[in-house]
C-alpha cells in the first residue's frame, strides 16, 4: 500500500508500481554515449558551468513521461541541455545548428 | 535549529516543498513525518536545494538516520532497518 503523497515522479523508493522486477546489482555497460555525456558532465563542472544539484534538478524535472522512458544517461544529457540553456552558455539556435550539422 | 547527539530520536519534518513550486529535495518521500534514529553526523555540507539553483548555499549539517524497514516499506524481518542521509533542517526532536 502506497502512501498517498505528493511526492515528485522521481522519488520513487519504495513505490508498489516499481517494485515488480528484481534488482540488478551487476554494472551495466557503458556505451560510447555514456562516456561521452559523463565526460561532458565532468568538464562542466570543472569549468563551474554546471553543479551536480544543478544536472539533478534537471533530471526531475523531465516529465514524468519522458522520464521513465529515457535512458539514465539520455535523462542526463536532457538536463545538461536544459541548464546550458537556462545558463546561456549555449543559445537555442546554436544548439538546433549543432544537431543539424550532426545529421 | 539543534545539533543531534547519535542515538537521538528524531521526526523527519512532514513537509512538501514539491506542492508549493519548482524544487530540489534530497528527503524521500517515505521517511517524511517518520520517527528514526541519529546514528552519527556526516559532516556539514552547502545545502544542495539552493546549489540546484545555482543559488547561494548556506553550510548545513548531515546525518545518518535509521528507520524501521517494515513500519515504512511493509516488508523485511524485524529489526531491519532503512539507513537515509537526511540534513539537519529537515529533522526535528522526536
Amino acid at each position: 500500500m502506497d502512501k498517498d503523497v505528493p511526492r515528485a515522479h522521481h522519488d520513487m523508493g519504495g513505490v508498489s508500481r516499481f517494485m515488480c522486477d528484481p534488482v540488478e546489482p551487476e554494472p551495466h555497460t557503458l556505451t560510447d554515449f555514456d562516456r561521452d555525456v559523463d565526460a561532458l558532465r565532468q568538464v562542466l563542472a570543472r569549468k563551474r558551468m554546471m553543479t551536480v544539484d544543478e544536472l539533478r534538478r534537471g533530471i526531475e524535472s523531465i516529465p514524468e513521461e519522458d522520464y521513465l522512458r529515457l535512458s539514465y544517461y539520455r535523462r542526463w544529457i536532457r538536463s545538461i541541455t536544459d541548464n546550458l540553456l537556462r545558463r546561456g552558455v549555449v543559445t537555442e539556435a546554436e544548439l538546433a545548428a549543432a544537431l543539424k550539422d550532426a545529421r | 535549529m539543534s545539533a543531534f547527539a547519535p542515538g537521538a530520536a528524531v521526526r523527519v519534518r512532514d513537509d512538501w516543498p514539491e506542492t508549493r513550486g519548482p524544487c530540489h529535495i534530497r528527503t524521500p518521500h517515505y521517511v517524511r513525518g517518520m520517527e528514526g534514529r541519529v546514528i552519527r553526523r556526516l559532516g556539514v555540507f552547502a545545502n544542495p536545494e539552493d546549489l540546484a539553483f545555482a543559488r547561494p548555499a548556506a553550510q548545513r549539517a548531515l546525518y545518518h538516520v535509521a528507520f524501521d524497514q517494515p513500519s515504512i516499506w511493509r516488508e523485511g524481518k524485524v529489526g531491519d532497518e532503512i539507513f537515509v542521509e537526511i540534513f539537519e533542517h529537515w529533522l526535528e526532536p522526536a
